[in-house]
């Protein structure tokens, strides 16, 4: 139906693709980094964030993005409940500071078995729209490593 | 006839006596003309720009710089008076006077040569600088025909450059292509971009990339949009630059990017219009995303 409508109109998405396939493509060139350390990033990120509050782990997202000629990397990570820190490792004091964007980017205030219901406003089985920077960076991608 | 002419007498020099009366006041400028990827369009944008910059009266050599690979001269037409070509001034086997040749219709249009059957890494990036210094002292505007690829023929086409013009069609590879160079290029260059190949017909059926998609990626200076038009496989095939003539929705937009390139204040490009019929808005909101 909708691509029958598309066609009506005579819009493709193959322009579309492109810029998608592009954007995908020039983060990972600028980034210079394996897909496997990003996973590996992205593993670390969630172990320190959990050391604060209870991150629903399937559903983390980080992504880069571009701004000018730099990259962003935001992420998005669901927080299932707030831990009270045990105080047990080494992280005795509250210490919000690092868990602070990852509070902010949750999808709702953080309570018990929120996360549920959270997504409700966002499309079936995506997350959340609402993200929030957590790193910025101006990676090595005005002049990669290689350059010279 | 093949004589060898005498070396410069102190070596790396150029010859400063040459032509002395026409040497400008101040030093010309030398642009390098790149793009990453081959088939882009850089020959015949070095061509027309070229041809366009001289036409206003400006004192123009176009360099070609892609060793081994020679085709400036073909798309000038002037591929039958080449005598000597870059590696033979590099060598000092001849001076730049003889290696240049003038075009058929310009007076002010030069053209060095690349040589055909020698290897790219037979360049010596330290004469080549030299020798594009050279003649930025006697001619406004250096052009310089960058090979493809970012190896060695690069890095010695960019080597005596203080600007860059990068050339990108609307397609994924080439757009990757040219961020690429523009990182290796760094700030000191100024890129500036054009956007060769465009097909607006295409990008109002969401078909192809649009400029606006492009530098959105990009992120440079736009100096000019020329279209996908059949004149310039024509112009081509014929060796007579699109730019000699100013007819033409193409050969203006030479001229209109020849004219920005010289400073003035030429109204920014309106390559195509960006607007989408109510249908097509129709069409997006039914599909969702786009």
């Amino acid at each position: 139906m909708i691509d029958f409508f598309k066609k009506l109109f005579g819009q493709s998405d193959s322009s579309s693709t492109a810029k998608e396939r592009l954007r995908l493509v020039l983060m990972t060139d600028h980034l210079a980094l394996a897909p496997e350390i990003i996973e590996q990033m992205k593993r670390d990120l969630i172990d320190v964030i959990s050391r604060y509050v209870e991150v629903d782990r399937d559903k983390v997202e980080v992504n880069f993005e571009r701004e000018d000629r730099a990259l962003a990397m935001l992420a998005n990570i669901p927080i299932v409940a707030v831990n009270r820190p045990k105080g047990g490792d080494g992280h005795a004091a509250p210490a919000p500071q690092p868990a602070e964007a990852a509070v902010a980017a949750a999808p709702s205030t953080a309570s018990q078995s929120i996360a549920d219901e959270a997504p409700a406003t966002a499309a079936p089985g995506a997350p959340p729209k609402r993200r929030r920077r957590k790193k910025s960076q101006n990676t090595a991608s005005q002049k990669p490593a290689t350059a010279h | 006839m093949h004589v060898l002419k005498q070396p410069h007498d102190d070596g790396s020099e150029p010859n400063p006596d040459a032509r002395a009366g026409d040497i400008p006041a101040k030093l010309g400028r030398a642009i390098v003309i790149t793009s990453g990827k081959g088939g882009v369009g850089k020959t015949t944008t070095t061509a027309n720009l070229g041809t366009a910059l001289a036409a206003r009266g400006a004192r123009v050599a176009l360099v070609d710089a892609d060793v081994g690979l020679r085709n400036l001269d073909i798309v000038l037409g002037l591929e039958s008076r080449v005598k000597y070509h870059v590696l033979d001034v590099l060598d000092e086997q001849v001076t730049l006077d003889e290696a240049l040749v003038r075009d058929k219709h310009n007076e002010t249009l030069f053209l060095l040569a690349a040589a055909q059957s020698r290897e790219k890494d037979e360049v010596d990036t330290q004469k080549m600088r030299d020798m594009i210094h050279a003649l930025r002292e006697r001619f406004d505007y250096v052009l310089i025909d960058c090979p493809a690829g970012i190896e060695l023929g690069f890095k010695n086409a960019v080597a005596g450059a203080q600007e860059a013009i990068v050339v990108c069609t609307p397609e994924v590879s080439a757009v990757r292509d040219v961020d690429r160079v523009v990182g290796l290029l760094g700030n000191a260059f100024r890129p500036q971009l054009i956007v060769n190949r465009l097909r607006p017909a295409m990008v109002k059926k969401g078909k192809m990339l649009s400029v606006e998609d492009v530098n959105a990626i990009l992120r440079l200076p736009l100096l000019g949009v020329i279209a996908d038009e059949p004149e310039i496989i024509i112009t081509t095939n014929k060796g007579e630059p699109l730019a000699r003539s100013r007819d033409g929705a193409t050969a203006s937009a030479y001229h209109a990017i020849a004219a920005r390139i010289a400073g003035e204040d030429v109204p920014a490009p309106a390559p195509e219009e960006a607007k989408e019929s109510f249908f097509g808005k129709l069409g997006s909101i039914f599909g969702g995303k786009r």
